[in-house]
């Protein structure tokens, strides 16, 4: 058995530059670095392997920007890690050190044959069955009988892989958050045939990451994603719905405003979407589909979107692309209209005045997102919020609570199907991958 | 000290803006002005107060760290570039850290007094957000020993120095009355710059500040004892003023009522390469103080405004004891009960002082100066406190290290 310490002596991230990988890439680096700079004897390496050239040499510029971002939130721990070394006197010194450490464990490559010592190989490539298959094969043949895979799917079963793959339990999920070195949540989820070493690892890694790990079962979508896209089917079906009474880019802002504003989320269902990608969702919901026999998992409303080539995501420099709303500045700024093929902007259109006289006023006590996120006195403020909600009698205060509901359904589903072990850990999954002010699970409407 | 030989004067007070983050304009991506800026703002906003710029006949310009924030050395020759009317007149520039505003004044003073000057321009400036905050903490580190400390040091060196005062007097004086009165100190620090358009928390609009001062230290990412709400911020900005005998005065066209007389000074160095012979003491403040009130033949009770260098609150409370206004050990009591307030017994840092006002180290000094000349000819605006009659005098302390270079001058109100 070989130790975490051990393992991170040679590691490997695949599809490294893109979105999840460059984040987990920066994870394992500045934890390797650490290692390397307790353990100067030793060598570490990690093999960041993209088939993409040019990602990959934005990779290594994010890597170096972000360490020295780390190392200065993190100075006053890293003047204690380089304490022996007496050339090391200052903060600008000791940061710059800090980031050559980080650069110096990373290997950048574009060909998979790098990986052969690799002892842990994260997958972060495309959500495709068929081609994580392909590349896991590939890894699993060049690796020793040792080597342990971290998949980082976010709705594919592991034991599908596991069975494909034929690595025989030495695959696991570990399904970080977007993006992985800011958020503290990590899904685990271990296969029926997982080995016990490396859950025990995987806990472990965790920890050492500081991650704040929930498991869920091995159920397509897992926790995060089973309440993502049925929340996104809920959406689509209200916006169904009011589409009856307003434009159907009416409805969508309207939507999108009772998560955000009514429901105090970090942002609505549609501004989500756009940030995750809608071709993602799509895809997850089209697996979700293929594994969980009972259900359909579809949405017109992505379906049209990714037909017509929009498809929301990241800029390289991490603004947000445009969706179902527009952005500016990383806020929405209109919202795309179906029929005419273009953007509707919020103020000029009047289409946010609207959708305010629609709703109808927030209801009293109500605070932002970010005003509550760091309020000591929150649970008390959220209390007082719902029970205002409760008995708010606008068109708002319905789908609010209609959407409050469904939210609470979905959850408890996930736990009735042995998804999510308990409640708490969808609460979890909402409250720390989500960044929820609230589990779904809750007695605010009791 | 000897008694001075001559009256000398202070006039013609100017502070810039103290700028950093907590002023609505400042943007830390947005390019900002450079020292020369506040070096010409200041100093031109001084000479537009004389009848003409010719008289002045020196400068002194007070700067710690220019060398290393904004590359730069040879600033006497940047005093000089104000106005052609300083052109190939004496300057000299002085450093001793955050003291160097301090040493600014009591260079102009010795000046004056040596009689090779009648009117002497002093300026104090620092430009100090050309970097972020944990490069900072290396340059002003060097106000400690670099060889003696500085690789044991904390990532933000001094914070944590004043964070093992605290430590020492919290364990010897208890700790839940020193955090509160700590919080207090910054309460009145951000309500009083809030009356003072040109302070770094002018702009402040916490609900509740006193909740705010009894935050819980996080020495994970900063120190143990002490919270940011008990450090002075990172800032940019200057200030001027003249220093002048009677006959500079007249020569300057500036009437008695405008100006306030020197009437006490005190400089006390201590050894860079010594820890405080007692953490729970400013022991070079009680030395620099002293001699202050021994000049001036004054003694604490005799002050009717103060200034003191509250760069950490901590360090606020240990001045108090160290210039005599409460016994040792007593200062949180002093300042929960009201003296230091703007309508207490001893109003203290009225426009707000270093946590308030901001902290443009090497110009500080210049600026307690400035405000009690404004504070002393009742100009200090919504800052303004009512002097007492019987006690005319304006006490400040400026203070470089930790306690290691310390002026302290007392200005009379005429």
């Amino acid at each position: 058995m070989r130790t975490l310490d051990e393992r991170l002596e040679n590691v490997a991230v695949l599809g490294a530059a893109g979105k999840m990988g460059s984040g987990i890439v920066l994870l394992l680096a500045q934890e390797m670095a650490k290692l390397k700079v307790a353990n100067p004897q030793k060598s570490y390496h990690l093999y960041a392997v993209d088939i993409n050239e040019d990602a990959l040499d934005g990779l290594v510029e994010f890597i170096r920007v972000q360490s020295v971002k780390t190392a200065e939130k993190t100075c006053v721990a890293l003047r204690d890690l380089y304490r022996e070394r007496e050339d090391l006197v200052e903060n600008f010194e000791i940061i710059d050190q800090y980031s050559l450490d980080v650069m110096s464990v990373l290997r950048p490559a574009t060909c998979l044959s790098s990986i052969k010592d690799g002892l842990m190989i994260f997958e972060a490539i495309i959500e495709d069955i068929d081609i994580k298959e392909k590349v896991l094969s590939e890894a699993k043949n060049l690796c020793s009988a040792e080597t342990f895979f971290f998949t980082n799917t976010s709705s594919i079963p592991i034991q599908e892989i596991d069975r494909r793959v034929g690595l025989d339990g030495r695959i696991i999920g570990f399904h970080f958050y977007n993006p992985p070195a800011v958020q503290k949540l990590a899904e685990l989820i271990p296969a029926d045939t997982t080995k016990d070493e490396l859950v025990n690892i995987s806990h472990e890694l965790g920890s050492r990451l500081r991650k704040i790990i929930i498991p869920s079962n091995d159920i397509a979508g897992f926790i995060g994603n089973g309440h993502f896209m049925r929340d996104i089917l809920h959406a689509q079906s209200e916006v169904e719905r009011l589409s009856k009474e307003l434009s159907t880019s009416q409805a969508i802002w309207a939507v999108n405003r009772i998560g955000q504003d009514f429901l105090i989320r970090p942002m609505g269902i549609f501004q989500l979407i756009d940030y995750v990608g809608i071709d993602v969702c799509q895809l997850i919901m089209k697996v979700m589909t293929k594994y969980i026999k009972e259900e359909t998992l579809s949405s017109e409303l992505i379906n049209r979107m990714v037909d017509k080539k929009i498809l929301g995501g990241q800029n390289p420099d991490g603004s947000q692309k445009d969706g179902f709303l527009q952005y500016k500045k990383n806020r929405p700024v209109g919202v795309f209209d179906l029929d005419s093929g273009k953007y509707l902007t919020l103020e000029e259109n009047g289409v946010d005045k609207e959708i305010d006289n629609y709703l109808g006023a927030l209801p009293e006590g109500h605070s932002p997102w970010r005003a509550l996120l760091m309020d000591p006195d929150r649970e008390n403020k959220l209390q007082q919020y719902f029970t205002h909600l409760k008995n708010l009698d606008t068109r708002g205060g319905e789908l609010a609570r209609a959407y409050f509901i469904e939210s609470k359904r979905i959850a408890e589903q996930l736990v009735a199907d042995g998804v999510a072990a308990s409640p708490d850990d969808v609460n979890g999954v909402l409250l720390n991958g989500f960044y929820h002010l609230y589990g779904p699970v809750n007695n605010f409407f009791d | 000290m000897k008694q001075f030989r001559k009256p000398v004067y202070f006039a013609a007070g100017y502070n810039t803006v103290s700028f950093g983050s907590g002023r609505k304009e400042f943007h830390p991506k947005k390019a900002r002005p450079g020292l020369e800026h506040y070096i010409h703002e200041a100093a031109n906003s001084v000479l537009e107060q004389l009848s003409d710029p010719a008289v002045v006949d020196e400068g002194v310009i007070g700067n710690f760290m220019a060398a290393r924030f904004n590359r730069q050395g040879n600033l006497a020759s940047l005093l000089a570039s104000v106005h052609p009317a300083l052109r190939y007149k004496p300057m000299v520039r002085v450093e001793g850290a955050c003291g160097s505003g301090g040493l600014c004044l009591s260079t102009a003073i010795k000046t004056i007094l040596s009689e090779t000057a009648d009117v002497v321009l002093g300026l104090g400036v620092e430009v100090q957000n050309t970097v972020k905050a944990i490069y900072g903490a290396d340059i002003l580190a060097g106000a400690g020993h670099y060889a003696g400390e500085r690789k044991n040091g904390h990532a933000y060196f001094f914070p944590a120095k004043f964070a093992d005062r605290a430590g020492a007097y919290f364990e010897k004086f208890g700790e839940e009355k020193t955090r509160r009165a700590m919080a207090r100190w910054y309460e009145l620090a951000i309500s009083n710059a809030r009356k003072n358009p040109k302070a770094q928390e002018y702009h402040n609009s916490v609900a509740d500040l006193n909740a705010a001062g009894m935050t819980r230290p996080n020495p994970r990412s900063f120190c143990p004892n002490i919270n940011v709400f008990d450090c002075s911020k990172v800032s940019d900005g200057a200030s001027a003023l003249i220093v002048a005998s009677e006959a500079g005065l007249k020569k300057a066209g500036i009437t008695q009522s405008d100006a306030v007389e020197l009437v006490g000074m005190g400089v006390a160095v201590e050894d860079l390469t010594q820890p405080p012979p007692d953490q729970t003491r400013m022991t070079t403040v009680g030395k620099a103080v002293e001699q202050a009130y021994a000049t001036s033949g004054l003694k604490p009770e005799d002050i009717g405004i103060l200034e003191v260098h509250d760069c950490f609150s901590i360090g606020g409370l240990l001045e108090l004891e160290a210039a005599g206004f409460t016994p040792y050990g007593t200062a949180p009591d002093f300042v929960l009960a009201g003296n230091t307030a703007p309508d207490g017994r001893l109003p203290t840092n009225a426009t707000g002082g270093l946590i308030g006002f901001g902290h443009y180290t090497g110009g500080t000094g210049v600026r307690q100066a400035v405000d009690l000349i404004h504070q002393l000819t009742g100009k200090a605006g919504d800052c303004q406190v009512n002097i007492d009659p019987k006690r005319p005098y304006g006490l400040m302390v400026s203070m470089g290290g930790n306690d290691k270079t310390v002026v302290a001058c007392i200005f009379k109100k005429i």
